[in-house]
Formats: C-alpha cells, sequence, structure tokens
C-alpha cells in the first residue's frame, strides 16, 4: 500500500499520521501481513481438527473452533491468503485492461474511442454481480476465477475514469507544446499524458480492492470460490451458518474481520482521494 | 426529438452488443451444460449418445445459426429449455419472477426510507454529534458483505430476541428480515448521493432567501432541498437496479427463499447456461431501459436541461460512487 501512497502525492504522508488513516492503515497491514506469512500469526493448522468441536472464544482459541473443531482464528488468518491475494489479481484485471482500454480511447479518439466506449456501456449494463456469475461459469469455480469474474466487472468503471482523466489532459497547453516540440504520439503519451491522468485511477483501484474483497468473499459465500476445506472467507462463514443459533463466533468473527478490512480500504482510498467526501 | 431518437438508437444498439456478449459467454461453449448433465460416470453415456442429446439441444449447429436462433426466440419470450430439469425457461422465470418483484420493491422502499432518514439526519439532526454518526453510516454500510447482513439479522432477531420466527413463520413475517437484508446496502449509496446534493443545495443563494422569509426547516426541506437533490438521485436508478438484482440473489441465497436470484444461483451451480443466460438478458434489458428513461426524463424534470443543445450527449450516468475527476492536474497551466 506504501508505494501507491507515495506515488500519488507528498501530501498524504502527514495525513497519515491522523489516526483516522493511521488505524486503517494498521488494519490493512495486519491483514496484508495475515496473507503473506500466515505462520508468524498463528502455529495452528487451518485444516486440522486441535480441540473439541464448537466451543466458544477464549484464550487458547481467539475465535473458537468450528463443527470439526478447527481453529476459526487460524482459518481465517489462512483465509487472508486467499482473499487478498484474490482481491489483488481482481482490482489488476481491471486496472490494467480498464486502463489501457480507457486510456487507448481517450487517446485516439473517433472512431476506436466509439467502439472501446459501447463496449465498456455493455460491461457496464449487466449487473455485475450476474457478470460475474457468467464468467465464473465459465472459466470454472475456485478463487483465482472468481477474482478473475470480480475484475471484469470492475473493468468498465476503470476505462471510463481512465478516459475522462486523458480526454482531460490531453487538450490542456502542456500536452499542445509537448507536441510542438517534437513529441511522438506515444511519447507524448508516454511522459505528459499517463502521469497526469492516472492520480484518480490509482485511488480508484484502492477503493476496488475493499469492494472486489467483498465480491470475492460473496461468490464464496455462494459457493463458487473455492472448495471447501479451503479457509476462504466468504466460504468460513457460510459454513458457520448452520451453526447460527448455537455457535455465533463462527459467522459474526470472520465477518467483522472482512468489515473491518473493507472499511479499512475505503477509508485509505478516501485518504489518497485527498478529499472528505467519498 | 433527434436527442430521443438518437439516444434509444445508442440503448438498442448497447442491448444487442449486451445480448451478443452474453451469448458468447454462456452459449458459445454448448458441451458444457449437457455434459455437466449427462456426462457423469454413473449414467454410462457413451461419446456418441453424448452428442446425440448435445444434437437433440441443437448445439451441432454452426454458432451464426444458433445465436440467430436465440435472438429471435428471446424477441419473442421464448428464452429456450433448462438444461438441468428440461422445463422452459420463460416458465421458470415466470414462476420466479412475483416472489422477487416483491422483495425487490419492498426493499427498494424501505432502502429509499432509509437512506432519507440518513441523509436528513445527517445534514439537519440536532447536535454535531448525531449528524457525525449518521454521516458515517453509508460507508459503514456499503463496507458489509450482504449475505453477513442477512446471517446476522436472523441472529439478532431470530435466535438472540426471537422476535421474527424462522420456521412456521407467516408470508409477511418471512419478509421482514430479507427485506431489511436487501435494503440496508442499497440505502447506503443512495444516502450517500442525498447527502452531498443536500450539502450542495443548501449552499445555494436562495436557501439563505427562503430562511430569511420565515421557511421553517421542515418548509425548506421539503419543499426546496429536496427537491434539487431528487434529480443528482435520479442517475442513481441504473446502479440501484443493478445493487438490488446482486442483492437479491445473495438475499434469496441465505434465507432460502425461491426466486429469481434462487433460480440464478441453482443455474450457476449446475453450469445450467440457458437459463442464466435468460437472467442476464431479461436484467439487462431492465437495466437499459431504466437508464434511458431516466435521461430522457432528466430534461422533463430539470427546465435547465431543456435547452437544445448536444452538451447534453455528455450527461452524468449512473456509474457508482468513485472519484471525481476533480483532482489537480500538477504542471497544468503554468
Amino acid at each position: 500500500m506504501s508505494a501507491v501512497v507515495t506515488r500519488t502525492a507528498p501530501s498524504p504522508w502527514r495525513a497519515l499520521l491522523r489516526p483516522g488513516t493511521l488505524i486503517p492503515a494498521i488494519v490493512l497491514l495486519v491483514a496484508i501481513a495475515w496473507a503473506v506469512a500466515p505462520g508468524l500469526f498463528t502455529g495452528i493448522s487451518p485444516t486440522a481438527s486441535v480441540g473439541p468441536s464448537l466451543q466458544a472464544p477464549s484464550a487458547e482459541h481467539w475465535f473458537g473452533t468450528d463443527s470439526t473443531g478447527r481453529d476459526v482464528f487460524a482459518r481465517v488468518i489462512h483465509g487472508a491468503s486467499q482473499s487478498i491475494s484474490g482481491a489483488l489479481i481482481a482490482v489488476l484485471v481491471g486496472l490494467v485492461v480498464g486502463t489501457t482500454i480507457g486510456v487507448a480511447a481517450g487517446a485516439t479518439g473517433g472512431l476506436v474511442e466509439e467502439a472501446l466506449m459501447r463496449v465498456v456501456d455493455v460491461l457496464l449494463a449487466i449487473p455485475s454481480l450476474l457478470l460475474s456469475l457468467s464468467v465464473v461459469i465459465l472459466l470454472g469455480f475456485g478463487t483465482t476465477n472468481a477474482a478473475i469474474a470480480v475484475g471484469i466487472t470492475s473493468i468498465a468503471v476503470f476505462a471510463r475514469l481512465a478516459r475522462s482523466q486523458v480526454v482531460g489532459v490531453r487538450v490542456s497547453e502542456y500536452v499542445e507544446a509537448a507536441y510542438g516540440s517534437g513529441g511522438t504520439a506515444l511519447g507524448v503519451l508516454w511522459r505528459h499524458i499517463l502521469p497526469n491522468s492516472l492520480t484518480p485511477v490509482i485511488a480508484l483501484a484502492a477503493l476496488q480492492l475493499g469492494s472486489a474483497i467483498l465480491q470475492i468473499s460473496t461468490l464464496g459465500f455462494l459457493g463458487y470460490g473455492a472448495p471447501p476445506p479451503t479457509p476462504e472467507w466468504g466460504l468460513l462463514i457460510a459454513e458457520g451458518r448452520n451453526y447460527v443459533a448455537t455457535a455465533w463466533w463462527l459467522t459474526v468473527l470472520p465477518g467483522v474481520v472482512v468489515v473491518l478490512v473493507v472499511l479499512a480500504t475505503n477509508r485509505l482510498s478516501q485518504a489518497i482521494r485527498g478529499g472528505e467526501a467519498a | 426529438m433527434l436527442y430521443v431518437l438518437r439516444r434509444a438508437g445508442q440503448a438498442v444498439l448497447v442491448l444487442l452488443l449486451a445480448f451478443t456478449v452474453a451469448y458468447l459467454l454462456l452459449a458459445a461453449l454448448p458441451g458444457d451444460g449437457v455434459l455437466a448433465r449427462y456426462g457423469s460416470a454413473e449414467l454410462g453415456l457413451t461419446p456418441e449418445q453424448l452428442a446425440e442429446i448435445s444434437a437433440a439441444y441443437g448445439n451441432d449447429r454452426p454458432l451464426v445459426v444458433r445465436f440467430l436462433d436465440a435472438g429471435v426466440g428471446f424477441l419473442t419470450g421464448d428464452f429456450g429449455y433448462s438444461i438441468q430439469s428440461g422445463a422452459a425457461v420463460a416458465d421458470l422465470v415466470a414462476v420466479a419472477l412475483p416472489s422477487t418483484l416483491l422483495l425487490a420493491g419492498l426493499g427498494l422502499g424501505v432502502a429509499i426510507f432509509l437512506a432519507v432518514s440518513i441523509a436528513f439526519t445527517a445534514t439537519y439532526g440536532k447536535g454535531r454529534w448525531l449528524r457525525r454518526a449518521f454521516r458515517n453510516l453509508p460507508p459503514f454500510f456499503v463496507s458489509l458483505p450482504v449475505f453477513w447482513i442477512g446471517i446476522i439479522l436472523i441472529q439478532v432477531f431470530s435466535f438472540q430476541l426471537g422476535l421474527v420466527p424462522l420456521i412456521n413463520a407467516d408470508p409477511v413475517e418471512a419478509l421482514i428480515l430479507p427485506v431489511l437484508t436487501l435494503a440496508i446496502p442499497i440505502a447506503a449509496p443512495l444516502a450517500q448521493v442525498l447527502m452531498r446534493s443536500i450539502d450542495e443545495v443548501r449552499e445555494q443563494p436562495f436557501v439563505t432567501v427562503v430562511r430569511a422569509r420565515g421557511a421553517s426547516t421542515s418548509w425548506l426541506l421539503w419543499r426546496n432541498v429536496a427537491r434539487n437533490a431528487l434529480l443528482p438521485t435520479l442517475t442513481m436508478a441504473g446502479l440501484l437496479f443493478g445493487e438490488l438484482v446482486g442483492g437479491a440473489v445473495v438475499t434469496e441465497a441465505v434465507f432460502g427463499r425461491p426466486g429469481l436470484g434462487q433460480l440464478t444461483a441453482q443455474a450457476v451451480a449446475n453450469r445450467d447456461t440457458p437459463v442464466l443466460l435468460a437472467v442476464v438478458v431479461i436484467t439487462t434489458v431492465t437495466f437499459v431501459i431504466i437508464n434511458l428513461l431516466v435521461d430522457l426524463l432528466y430534461p422533463v424534470l430539470d427546465a435547465r436541461l431543456r435547452r437544445p443543445s448536444t452538451a447534453r450527449a455528455a450527461a452524468p450516468r449512473a456509474t457508482g460512487s468513485k472519484p471525481t475527476s476533480s483532482a489537480p492536474k500538477k504542471g497544468a497551466l503554468r
């Protein structure tokens, strides 16, 4: 995340020290650390039975145990790698494909732009969950496939934003000046147009990270993500659903973790944008 | 008039393209569904027999022919047959639709009520603390997984408080929690847009004038601010519809309610592509029509937009909460 902050603007560094930004940053860092090195946070295997089933949270098992005696906290920690790497894949797909389409449309104009933006309209016209379900049915189930499906739903948003940014920059005087001083189309695009138009796109990528986590967990909950023994966050909550009456911790605690991480990414993307309004 | 025609033509074009994309995604690989249904080893069907079944579904014809056939079928309300059950998809949808429409309609109603309450309290509520709390509600709601909201509601209201029975519930009781589940994530973006536009409108000079003439806060809210804030909210209609569809799928899965969402979820689980194709096409048509209506209604509702200019071609469309393009462009205009 810090790479994004340094890329965009120097001012967020000061803002980073405010509690409103610091706490989300810490939450996100912890979640990423869980994803990268789950072994550091728990020595318990996410798939092994380590105690009696359906134990309430205790000092030994922070989030209690599930119906087969697995440690829920360990499963949540190991699930972070599934959910967060999935979200990163999703954002990457949307960012790369969407921005390419948007920049291509904005930079070329004319018929190419018209054609590309109609494609974007089509992607926008299909409700995002149905679009991702269609892709999932095509690619098959699994976390990576679900992540790609979620990424495809965000292509349109990235493309629209990137295009509007590029179109705005393209007509500015300094771009004209760059052309005037002998810049080639690609050179000007790379050196002047892209650096000056992509900050909001990066902010959108941060915002999409949260929504990608939500969408991937939704697909996992519906059973289209990773297969059962895998500790994916949505699946984790789906598995605890049958014990709502007797074991609240199976659904509440993993859900709280998801909500905290998503809230944190949303706050941070706001901070990157440097604005108050969402 | 020219604008209306152009906009309608654009909508038809998008629809055609969307149908093509959906068809290519879902129907261009015909073997899958048939294989998923008949390909299991227990049935012991030979590859020849599988090919025969595939041919019975008309899958041996060239793609273009099948595509045109499907297109004509969709225009006449014939959505083909479910691979899983063999029933006509049109019948399946017709059976599932009323329950989902009821759920979605009520959910939207509750969401609008929630959003208006949140937005008004956040902007005109008594006490800074209260306003702050309500202002932070929508970002919080947006961060909640819909399925988790449903589970938590069941936990709190059915099991802890025992207010809403889950078993042997009458139809009204069975609707309460699903409607709430659906309403919360939809209320959030709506409240955000309402709050933003109320904030903008109340800065306008005319509000001060009305206030100076002795208008009370509620008069001001309902007569002036709300009317002006309504327009930006209208552009959200398409987005909200998408959220409603997605929300219905998840909500019906959580509560085990029969309906279009349940049908969709089952279709995906069984790789029943004709059903999913029909659902995708129907919702896309609805989405495009809603956006078309909003775009056409906009000049009717807002007199400022009634000028016959081409500037309207770049009208804002609902694309969700995304950063506006007001970021500072470094080094520009020096």
